[in-house]
């Protein structure tokens, strides 16, 4: 991928600074949280992927991955980051530039009837809080 | 003794398994719990989000209702549950900022500045009760059971309110041997279960979860326990799916950690709803001979 002064949203990665409060231009590129994390087989970025992106402020490219929909929030990155930043911020302000033009990653009233009975309530509420707007 | 209690949705229908286990044991115990008179869903998950205060409303209102009932301690069964709380419990005591906002917008409820501390059940029973109480009380040690732990994630992280170390936690190590069971340590006890994705990313949650149950049973393990019903959900009742996807797993019971300290403390059967565990649960107990005991 090519960085110029053109591809480097700057708005974005003040934004991303605020929404999240995170110094992700501290990040050294370690790459501790991609070891760690636990949704690794499912994500197209790691997580230091996506730190890079955000430094370099990739918008485009953050936007398109699916990274910041299948992290579970569980902070294994969190607790091992030598530089002290907290990426499931990060990814919760990723999610959050999307959420908050109202569009929904999981539609409430299309989830299997079965799973709507099984599933514990907490599943749901949890769920519609990191995937709806 | 009594201890303010919050119960959360779930413990009401769907890990009433947790919540009886829990309430019956503690009282085995020597302690009595009060529930809080007016609860509502505490959000399940705290907002990451430095300009999201309103998500903070929920769990605060919980708080304030602890307050006002004159509590000074308030104690979680659900991981997730004593995550948000204590989450929001933490910022309210040291964001000034954030907190006149909350306070400011429930004009008409009661200021709240963090005059209640917020527990885990597991963390009361360590620190107010003690292991070495709770191991006199065993009637029924569970000899022969291979237990692992699991962890999960919000009951030791973020660092700011774990109630045990981040990576090597030891609580359930200690309550597994007080109960008489055999510890059995295995590398992916605070392995993610993949949370909240059982719902929009079921495949990614359920491939991590194999990871989990082919971990334990490697080390030997007979049973799982744990703390929190969203895991409880994804190893434990889920777990048909689980084994779909990796060859060579066989059924590994998942137990609330309450209900195997019940069944020590010699309580009835009817006090471990095991109707609401996956059906290898009471199978393994009665292959055993625990229940016949109990």
């Amino acid at each position: 991928m090519l960085v110029t002064e053109r591809t480097i949203d700057r708005e974005f990665v003040e934004r991303m600074l605020e929404v999240s409060g995170q110094p992700f231009k501290q990040c050294m590129q370690c790459g501790t949280c991609s070891v760690v994390c636990p949704m690794q087989e499912s994500t197209q970025l790691t997580p230091r992927q996506v730190m890079h992106h955000l430094q370099w402020g990739q918008k485009e490219a953050l936007m398109n991955t699916n990274t910041p929909w299948i992290c579970a929030s569980c902070h294994t990155c969190e607790v091992r980051c030598p530089r002290g930043i907290d990426v499931p911020k990060l990814m919760e302000a990723l999610r959050l530039q999307i959420l908050r033009e109202n569009k929904n990653f999981v539609e409430p009233f299309q989830i299997d009837k079965e799973q709507l009975k099984e599933a514990p309530q907490l599943a749901f509420v949890s769920s519609f809080r990191k995937h709806t707007s | 003794m009594k201890l303010g209690y919050y119960p959360g949705c779930t413990l009401k229908t769907k890990a009433i398994n947790l919540e009886v286990s829990a309430v019956k044991s503690l009282e085995a115990l020597g302690v009595e719990v009060e529930e809080l008179e007016r609860w509502n869903c505490c959000g399940a998950v705290y907002s990451l989000a430095d300009d999201d205060l309103v998500h903070l409303l929920a769990p605060v209102r919980d708080l304030i209702r602890a307050k006002d009932q004159g509590l000074d301690k308030v104690m979680t069964l659900c991981s997730m549950c004593y995550n948000t709380i204590a989450r929001a419990n933490l910022l309210m005591r040291k964001d000034e900022e954030k907190r006149d906002a909350i306070n400011n917008f429930l004009e008409e409820e009661t200021d709240y500045f963090g005059e209640v501390d917020v527990v885990h059940y597991l963390q009361f029973v360590r620190d107010d009760i003690g292991w070495d109480k709770v191991a006199a009380a065993v009637k029924n040690p569970l000899k022969d059971l291979k237990v692992g732990p699991y962890y999960g994630c919000t009951l030791t992280k973020p660092g700011e309110i774990k109630i045990d170390d981040s990576i090597e936690p030891v609580s359930f190590k200690n309550l597994i041997e007080a109960i008489g069971a055999e510890y059995v340590a295995y590398p992916d006890a605070e392995t993610c279960c993949g949370s909240y994705q059982i719902i929009g990313n079921p495949e990614a949650a359920l491939k991590t979860t194999a990871t989990i149950v082919e971990s334990a049973e490697k080390r030997g393990a007979d049973a799982l326990i744990l703390s929190c019903p969203l895991c409880e959900y994804n190893i434990g009742r889920r777990q048909a799916d689980v084994r779909g996807l990796r060859e060579g797993l066989e059924p590994l019971p998942v137990f609330y950690f309450t209900q195997l300290l019940a069944i020590a403390l010699g309580l009835d059967i009817d006090t471990l709803h095991l109707d609401r565990n996956m059906p290898e649960a009471q199978k393994l107990l009665e292959d055993k001979g625990i229940l016949a005991t109990a």
